[in-house]
């Protein structure tokens, strides 16, 4: 087996716990090199919190986190940054007195690749190039968000971790957003997920793994996994 | 021309005031820090400066290079082996660490160095003064003035130039997605505090220069740092300044008046502005934006 189908992302049996509250579940997956994985869920599945838990800004209790070969379970997040993983955070969570060029350099302090200099975010963003100079605490809602994107690209990550990014926006502008996600699909980077939209989430992965109170309910291919057996595995339907 | 020499003396007062006061308001407006022994801190440095000076025997100036090295490294040890240890347990634990630390500084002090009052060689300095008109400056309020505005300078331009600057305002912005975007904390966390006690050790020389010392200062200027950072605003360098000097030029102003009431008119000063702007003066966008994007 050569390094190319071991899996990029590998997760066995994450118990992640706030306190006392457990979030997740013995949680499992693993992610394909190149390939696109949907995470979906209801609120409070536990999406955040393992997307959290793969970026290293929650420490599982038990369970192992392995990218590209290398456990990194104890990992701290700038090192998991040098390694290639970026996060996109809920929210967005830009730095609000920070320009859009500052936010967006400030994502490479721990890069892993020099693939995304600030000329190719611009080129690939034309519509945050021209607020460069302004504080991301002006910009409209789709522009944060872009801005939020461009941040996670300056670190030159292989995976990226997309929490949410159509939350709040308009329909046109998350197609825009998702149009860009295509592209750096095809420039060869790997995505996971977390998305509410169903039909948009069906459309845009190849993989889908659907959380359900912090335990994998449901994970496969999109192409053999039907559209009733997602929303049963969303809302727990069916079981006893 | 009283009063214009007055005015004049308390803006160089007042840059005093901000020397101080700026790494108080670095610290709580990186680290959300109130360090109750920056005053402390800066008596430490003074007394450094007096065992370096009569070590070496030349004026204070002289030990700079070392004393200033010194407590950036004091600074930073201090954030990495106790207050960052402390920023765990949630915002109550440093207040509290850092005013045991205040007592611990206080006490240690009378010990090892007696109460005595004691000042520092400032060479030709001390007694230098040049006239415009009627009114004389003295050449060392004027240094300690340039010193604190050339430091305040600095620290600005190093925050909106330099990558380290942009890593600061983000991790002051936000530390938990600061963290998320691989920005490594701890380190930044240490360099400010090192900067904050390097700070707090020069305006420690003027304070020995200018006057006198002994182990109960720091409370005192710790006082008026504290009011200085509030008067300014919080978050922003240049209101510090602008608090430092409207601190010093009330002090002197009211002192022409009666003596008695000077630092009772700081105070009052300080109370007003708290009631009336209770984000200061010069409260930075930094600080109202990110209120805006909370609320």
């Amino acid at each position: 087996m050569s390094s190319a189908d071991l899996p990029l992302l590998d997760i066995v049996g994450l118990d992640v716990f706030y306190g006392d509250f457990q979030a997740l579940f013995g949680v499992s997956l693993s992610v394909r090199r190149g390939g696109a994985t949907a995470l979906v869920g209801a609120n409070g599945a536990g999406k955040t919190t393992l997307l959290r838990t793969i970026a290293g800004a929650q420490a599982p209790a038990s369970g192992s986190v392995r990218y590209d070969g290398a456990d990194i379970t104890a990992a701290p997040p700038h090192r998991r940054i040098s390694r290639g993983i970026a996060l996109v955070p809920e929210g967005r969570r830009l730095f609000p007195s920070l320009t859009v060029e500052e936010n967006i350099q400030v994502g490479g302090a721990a890069a892993a690749s020099g693939a995304w200099p600030l000329e190719r975010i611009y080129a690939a963003f034309p519509m945050i190039a021209r607020r460069r100079r302004q504080r991301a605490a002006t910009l409209s809602g789709g522009e944060q968000q872009a801005v939020a994107i461009a941040r996670a690209l300056a670190a030159g990550p292989s995976l990226l971790l997309l929490d949410e990014i159509s939350l709040g926006l308009a329909p046109l502008v998350v197609g825009g957003l998702y149009e860009t996600l295509t592209g750096l699909r095809a420039a060869g980077a790997t995505l996971l997920i977390v998305e509410q939209d169903l039909r948009r989430a069906m459309g845009a992965c190849d993989h889908l793994v659907c959380l359900l109170e912090g335990r994998v309910a449901l994970a496969g291919p999109v192409a053999s996994v039907s559209r009733d057996q997602v929303v049963a595995a969303y809302f727990g339907e069916g079981r006893s | 021309m009283t009063w214009v020499n007055a005015v004049i003396q308390g803006i160089l007062l007042g840059g005093q005031y901000a020397l101080i006061a700026c790494g108080l308001s670095l610290t709580f407006g990186v680290m959300r820090i109130v360090n109750l022994a920056h005053g402390d801190l800066a008596v430490c440095g003074a007394y450094l400066a007096l065992v370096l000076s009569s070590a070496l025997g030349a004026p204070v100036w002289a030990t700079l290079p070392l004393l200033l090295p010194a407590a950036f490294a004091a600074g930073m040890a201090l954030q990495v082996l106790l207050l960052g240890r402390a920023l765990r347990h949630g915002v109550l634990a440093p207040v509290l660490v850092t005013f045991g630390l205040s007592v611990m500084i206080e006490n240690l002090l009378q010990v090892a160095a007696t109460s005595d009052p004691r000042g520092l060689n400032g060479g030709v300095l001390t007694l230098a003064s040049f006239r415009i008109g009627s009114i004389t400056v003295s050449w060392l309020f004027l240094t300690g003035f340039l010193a604190a505005c050339a430091v305040l300078s600095g620290l600005q331009l190093a925050l909106s130039r330099t990558s380290w600057g942009r890593q600061v305002r983000a991790t002051a912005d936000d530390t938990d997605t600061a963290r998320l975007v691989g920005i490594r904390v701890r380190p930044v966390f240490a360099t400010v505090a090192g900067i904050a006690v390097a700070t707090a050790a020069l305006a420690g020389v003027f304070i020995g220069t200018i006057g006198t010392f002994d182990p109960l200062t720091g409370t005192n200027t710790l006082i008026f740092a504290f009011e200085a950072v509030v008067i300014g605003g919080i978050g922003s360098l240049w209101g510090t300044l602008a608090g430092g000097v409207a601190l010093g030029v009330t002090q002197v102003v009211v002192g022409e008046v009666n003596q008695a009431y000077a630092v009772l008119a700081v105070n009052l000063l300080f109370l007003a502005v708290l009631t009336v702007r209770p984000r200061g003066l010069f409260a930075g966008h930094q600080a109202r934006e990110v209120q805006e994007a909370a609320g």
